[in-house]
């Protein structure tokens, strides 16, 4: 908080005129990068089907209302499917991710080499989105709940071992000494002293990425994944904006029960 | 090993504590979950001559991650990528400005009532769609191209940084409000003061954060026609170009996580 | 046996490198003829069998049962998959519910480990460590999470179950007043060097300031400072020689015959 002097008069300001050259500099740079980056997406967009936007929306929301709610009757099904595809999913996840967590923490794996390829699963996992998943998978083993259930899992499978490694690195160091104190080998310590602190975690882990996978996988359809995302791309195409806001209606739900039921049980347990 | 010998006639006294204690809601649940599981795989029919077919595509595209291949689409893999970026910034900027209303507006220690409810709404609706969702009616509205992305990803980041933002404007210690209140300031001066301090690493590492989920949601969007890398790899994987596709994972796996670690170092900086 | 000295002397050092919870640098542990240090992992594993450890957080693992606390210290003897599947010999399981009994806490037994106090939980750390069936118990700070009437409650338990027993125990301790209490032999550390070996008469203000530094050392006059209880007779008992743990960088030699 420097103290300037002004026609003799002290002034106080916040920054001093080096802080405050390098605030500004700072805002400007980033002003000019979003700049920047708006011309290069205005020159890739046609304004000319910008500008008829509010008729568009104007049009879009006349073909969406009234919603045809009869159109429900057929939608039981693929909300089945969208709910075993986030489950199933999960549970392969669940599977494959414990393993690799043990393998990436640092205080349970039992090689460095073999922390690094878990690290590799791990990154490669998270950094591919779902759909991408689903997009690959749909071109190798054909659309359906298959590619669909496998794509969330591979995507979950980093989700959960990096927060499950990072609980691991940070139980309590102490029971595990007293338990290596009695002679209890590698296996044992990790049944007796590192499952039971880390287990209220991993089961809050699972279940908010089964939240996060019920809501993938009401889109996973639309690229052939299986579920609601199927008719929702089949009423686009069709261009049934009556039947898209009863689907979007319908996600809606889903998403909000499945939120609901994964905050309870995550109360319930801890 | 055993140095207590081996099995006494005596029958231990002790059993581990079942997790739940009522027997039958024991073994209901059990039972339940074993009837969901049958039911669950049986509604999974697979094609299998599809997915012996796919052995072989499985091949090449594994090949190809070996493999990948830059060059023949580099046109589509740079203005993709550059697409990406620009959208990235475009939409972060815009929602971060979009969300600070927002979040005054959903924090009811502040907001009236009406208010309260219009923006909580708003922020209800945003964050229970997916980006691929309304990537789609953005693209019916302003057709395709980056722009529909960047409003996509902006509309995104208001329901997210509202929500968490209004969650910490509801967390401020509310003496420090006061004490600028009672000094006479106005609506404005108050805010400035009392709240915007309280809030500022918080908004900063969120605004961050937020960025890097954009930057991992604009890879994902192309494949409805809202712009940036998502579209090319779209493509290359209809036409098999497994090699192309291959190459269009590295580089967004590579991204991604320059992304998040440099999310994460600025995070760390600011908190 | 009691240690004693500043925090950072070494005592917790000292008493790891007997079952090698830390790695000594130099020196060497012998428990009853047997080169603990030279051990390989393996037959460290049963080594550790016969040593019992208690620790100063109690280190219990909080979200298991009282029971399954204390079945742990026979982790050392029985199979992975049993002792997954808690299918631990009905002998030790009797055993089990003798020391719950013998250290007082035989109604916890389904209790979750947080859900007990202090001064409990320190008791089911001892049973645990005394169902190893321990030749020496290492005890690491019993008191220093307890108030004083359970630290005198807990220090009393120790020593007469380490006489009936007919265990040694070497015990850090923070607290003089109560090593002069209840202990036979009290051995001073500084900075990982031994300054003091001798019974708790011979500690006075000289010693502890030799081993703390300067301060006023008046003490209440403590009660019996012969008194109840200790390791056998003609125990050779714990550290001698060498003196100091790895941190000082000079030799370690503990021997327990």
């Amino acid at each position: 908080m420097p103290v300037d002097v002004v026609h003799g008069v002290p002034v106080w300001r916040k920054r001093n005129r080096r802080q405050t050259l390098l605030t500004y500099l700072g805002y400007l740079i980033a002003a000019v990068t979003v700049l920047v980056a708006f011309r290069f997406i205005s020159g890739q967009t046609l304004w000319f089907f910008v500008l008829d936007a509010p008729e568009q929306v104007a049009d879009l929301i006349g073909r969406m209302f009234p919603p045809r709610w009869s159109y429900t009757q057929r939608l039981w099904g693929a909300l089945w499917d969208t709910i075993n595809i986030a489950t199933l999913g999960t549970l392969i996840a669940i599977v494959i991710s414990v393993p690799v967590a043990f393998l990436a923490a640092r205080n349970t794996t039992p090689h460095r080499v073999l922390r690094q390829v878990a690290m590799l699963i791990i990154v490669s996992s998270r950094s591919v989105n779902s759909l991408i998943w689903a997009l690959l998978l749909v071109s190798v083993i054909g659309p359906g709940l298959l590619a669909g259930v496998i794509a969330i899992a591979l995507r979950s499978v980093g989700f959960c071992s990096k927060l499950l490694f990072e609980a691991i690195e940070e139980v309590n160091p102490r029971p595990l000494e007293a338990l290596a104190s009695a002679g209890a080998s590698g296996g044992q310590i990790v049944t007796y002293g590192i499952t039971p602190q880390v287990l209220p975690a991993f089961a809050g882990i699972v279940l908010f990425r089964w939240d996060i996978n019920i809501r993938s996988s009401t889109v996973i359809g639309l690229v052939g994944g299986g579920g609601i995302g199927v008719q929702l791309n089949a009423s686009i195409n069709a261009l049934q904006w009556s039947q898209v806001s009863v689907i979007f209606a319908m996600i809606i739900f889903l998403v909000v029960v499945a939120e609901w039921v994964s905050a309870k049980v995550r109360g319930a347990i801890q | 090993m055993s140095a207590v010998a081996a099995p006494s006639r005596t029958p231990p006294r002790w059993h581990p504590k079942p997790a739940i204690r009522n027997p039958w809601l024991r073994y209901g649940l059990l039972l339940g979950g074993l009837v969901y599981l049958v039911l669950a795989f049986a509604t999974i029919d697979v094609n299998w001559n599809r997915v012996v077919q796919g052995v072989d595509r499985a091949r090449v595209l594994f090949a190809g991650l070996f493999r990948p291949d830059f060059m023949s689409r580099y046109e589509f893999i740079q203005i993709g990528i550059l697409e990406s970026v620009a959208m990235t910034v475009v939409s972060t900027a815009l929602g971060v400005v979009l969300a600070i209303p927002f979040a005054f507006g959903a924090a009811r220690n502040i907001a009236p009532l009406p208010v309260y409810l219009v923006c909580r709404a708003i922020i209800a609706v945003s964050r229970s769609f997916q980006e691929i969702v309304v990537a789609i009616v953005f693209v019916v509205m302003v057709g395709f191209g980056p722009l529909a992305g960047v409003l996509t990803l902006a509309f995104g980041s208001i329901g997210f940084l509202g929500k968490l933002l209004a969650e910490d404007i509801e967390d401020i210690e509310p003496s420090q409000l006061e004490a600028i209140v009672a000094t006479g300031g106005s609506w404005f001066q108050a805010m400035a003061y009392g709240v915007v301090p309280q809030i500022m690493p918080r908004f900063v590492g969120l605004s961050v954060y937020r960025f890097d989920i954009n930057f991992r949601a604009s890879s994902v969007i192309g494949i409805v026609g809202a712009g940036g890398i998502g579209g090319a790899l779209n493509t290359s994987i209809a036409r098999y170009e497994y090699g192309t596709t291959s190459a269009i994972l590295l580089v967004i796996i590579a991204l991604v996580y320059a992304a998040e670690y440099a999310s994460a170092a600025i995070r760390k900086r600011v908190q | 046996m009691a240690l004693i000295g500043p925090s950072g002397a070494g005592k917790s050092t000292l008493i790891r490198c007997v079952n090698r919870l830390v790695e000594p640098t130099q020196g060497t542990v012998r428990l009853a003829g047997v080169e603990i240090t030279r051990l390989s992992k393996r037959r460290l594993r049963s080594a550790r069998r016969s040593i019992g450890m208690i620790f100063q957080e109690f280190a219990l693992v909080d979200r298991l049962s009282v029971m399954e606390n204390v079945l742990s210290g026979q982790l050392g003897y029985v199979g992975f998959w049993a002792s997954w599947l808690r299918r631990f010999p009905a002998p030790v399981v009797n055993r089990a519910f003798e020391l719950l009994e013998r250290v007082g806490i035989a109604d916890q037994i389904d209790k979750r480990a947080d859900q007990l106090s202090g001064g409990q939980r320190q008791r089911v750390g001892i049973a645990r460590a005394l169902l190893q069936n321990p030749k020496i118990l290492l005890v690491d700070e019993p008191t220093a999470s307890l108030d004083p009437k359970t630290s005198r409650q807990v220090m009393r338990l120790l020593v007469e179950l380490a006489d009936e027993h007919g265990l040694a125990a070497i015990i850090n301790i923070h607290d003089v007043a109560l090593a002069k209490q209840f202990v036979e032999r009290i051995v001073g550390l500084r900075d990982g060097a031994v300054v003091f070996d001798g019974s708790p008469d011979e500690l006075d203000q000289v010693v502890l300031t030799e081993i703390y530094g300067e301060e006023d050392w008046s003490l209440p006059k403590g009660r019996g400072t012969g008194q109840e209880s200790d390791q056998e007779e003609g125990d050779p008992v714990p550290v001698g020689a060498g003196e100091s743990p790895p941190s000082s960088g000079r030799a370690l030699v503990v021997e327990v015959s």
